[in-house]
């Protein structure tokens, strides 16, 4: 007689008020495959836990996000925000769909030029640029959005010594009505500074004012406020027409859409209720077309959207090591992917779903990563199958930061392989090995 | 170990408690366990009567059971022997 399919036995108390205001929400329909490879091949390939991008949604979302702005103002320009993930095969897919560089350090710049990138177009942002990186970056007539008044300073003493007129923008920051307001980065939109650097940077003629930016904030739900910041950027950009007779080229309105993910602690799943490319898109281009730009004249808009972009093309598929229950008699489940590889469990509740078959019994869970660190906590609370030793779970909505923001902590880092549109497999990056964390140390003769 | 053998266990896994009006649901292999503890049967009984219906290994059986009463006994629908 062939012996049944074994599940572990399982009860629950049915209490009263559940399923919630909202019904029950169910992450357990399996996902089985990703772009048509199957979770378990992929693991016995590649190891687990693994990190899968999806080349297929990688470009999906860049071409839907780019058609929203474009069916809405002539001039619409993206740059790859290097810091949500630099994988050179990532950038080059983002470059190849037409996208500048946005890069925030010496090495990112260097990065972008590794992947060919034009030095014309990569945007060079952030507070900390060293002289060196300002030098190289207005040698290459790079986009130099500068921060504050030391490095305007600074760029305006190198600019005698450089053979072109450096190209620069200045990052605004503002009160959109949202809470908190970021105002570390950039001059001030309403105490003046903004329109002082401004004057500085006209009046000494050393610099070439190029354009306007502002990055808002990050995860911002309402896109209200974006229609607010581009109508504040375009009555600097009037206003530098009219008191300068100079026109910018370009108002640059950051990153900062929400993707699908859902933030901890909210009631809704966010693929249901954040904003869409097109809610931010209308507010945006609807505040530039009724300022007071003519219509023949409108600047170039560009978009440095990161995690709205690739967090949906991301994956990361886990494998249950053991499962056991907590002290109140909870079940807890510990995985093989910690927050040293999902960063952004610090910030989101990551959808997981089971990649094989279950019955319709679920548990509560919290699933618990390999490290032995009490903050190693991926979810507190999942609804999942019954799981067991060796089952694996695909992580969804991974692929912003957690390349970039990942730890070399207790473990080493595993492969990154993105499925082309052909469904086929690519190690973009190897797993690391001892000698990836050995090879730069250096042992003094004495402790040899 | 002793069951409340009042419960009712209907086919599509719905337990009830008479004594106390709760309700639970159990999935198939814990209802035949419930059953087979209602019956009076040991533990090892039980782990060897399912070792012959399914399709997995003793370890992983006797781990499970064990957690599983635990949770019957925190449920107070199992108690220890007197
Ligand atoms: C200047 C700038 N642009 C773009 C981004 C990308 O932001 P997001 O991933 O939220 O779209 C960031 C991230 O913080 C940023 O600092």
């Amino acid at each position: 007689m062939e012996k049944k399919q074994y599940e572990r036995p399982h009860i629950i108390k049915l209490e009263a008020g559940m399923p919630g205001k909202f019904g029950m929400r169910s992450e357990s329909l399996p996902v089985t495959h990703i772009d048509g490879v199957s979770v378990k091949e992929l693991t016995t390939n590649f190891g687990s836990p693994l990190f899968v991008l999806s080349e297929r949604t990688i470009r999906s979302v860049y071409r839907k996000a780019l058609k929203s702005f474009s069916t809405r103002y002539p001039k619409v320009q993206f740059a790859w925000s290097y810091k949500t993930n630099y994988l050179t095969a990532v950038c080059k897919i983002y470059h190849q769909e037409g996208s500048w560089a946005e890069v925030v350090s010496g090495f990112e710049y260097d990065k972008a030029i590794a992947n060919g990138v034009d030095p014309a177009r990569i945007i060079f942002n952030g507070p900390g640029k060293s002289a060196d990186d300002l030098r190289k970056a207005a040698n290459g007539g790079s986009l130099i959005h500068i921060d504050h008044l030391d490095e305007l300073y600074t760029l305006t003493d190198l600019a005698g010594e450089l053979p072109r007129k450096p190209l620069v923008a200045i990052r605004v920051n503002m009160d959109t009505g949202i809470y908190p307001m970021w105002d570390r980065f950039g001059f001030n939109y309403e105490n003046g500074q903004a329109w002082d650097a401004i004057n500085k940077i006209m009046m000494a003629g050393k610099l070439e004012l190029v354009g306007l930016h502002t990055h808002i904030g990050t995860f911002i739900l309402s896109a209200g406020a974006y229609g607010v910041a581009a109508g504040k950027l375009a009555d600097l950009a009037l206003g530098i027409r009219q008191k300068f007779g100079h026109d910018i080229r370009y108002i640059d309105m950051g990153g900062g859409f929400a993707s699908k993910n859902t933030l901890k602690g909210s009631y809704l799943p966010g693929s249901d209720t954040n904003p869409t490319f097109d809610d931010y898109a209308e507010a945006i281009t609807s505040a530039l077309v009724n300022s007071g730009f003519r219509p023949d004249n409108l600047p170039l808009l560009i978009l440095e959207t990161g995690r709205a972009l690739i967090d949906e093309a991301g994956y990361i598929i886990s494998t249950v090591i053991a499962n056991k229950r907590l002290s109140s008699g909870r079940r807890a489940t510990i995985i093989d992917a910690g927050v040293n590889l999902l960063f952004t469990s610090f910030w989101y509740q990551h959808p997981i779903t089971p990649a094989q078959g279950f019955s319709q019994y679920r548990e509560d869970n919290t699933l618990y990563g390999p490290l032995c660190m009490n903050i190693d906590c991926i979810r507190e609370s999942a609804n999942l199958p019954l799981l067991n030793k060796g089952d694996r779970i695909v992580i969804h909505y991974t692929g912003a930061y957690n390349l970039t923001q990942w730890m070399q902590f207790i473990t080493l880092r595993p492969n990154v392989v993105l499925i082309d549109e052909d469904s086929k497999p690519h190690v973009v990056r190897e797993n690391e090995m001892l000698s990836t964390i050995n090879g730069p140390e250096k042992t003094p003769p004495h402790l040899a | 170990m002793k069951i409340n053998e009042n419960l009712a266990i209907s086919d599509n896994g719905f337990l009830f408690n008479p004594t106390t009006g709760e309700s639970y649901t159990v999935n198939p292999i814990g209802a035949e366990i419930i059953e087979m503890l209602k019956s009076g049967e040991t533990q090892e009984r039980i782990i060897s009567r399912l070792l012959d219906m399914y399709d997995t290994d003793k370890k992983t059986l006797e781990k499970d059971l064990h957690d599983f009463s635990d949770i019957l006994k925190q449920y107070q629908l199992l108690s220890e022997d007197e």
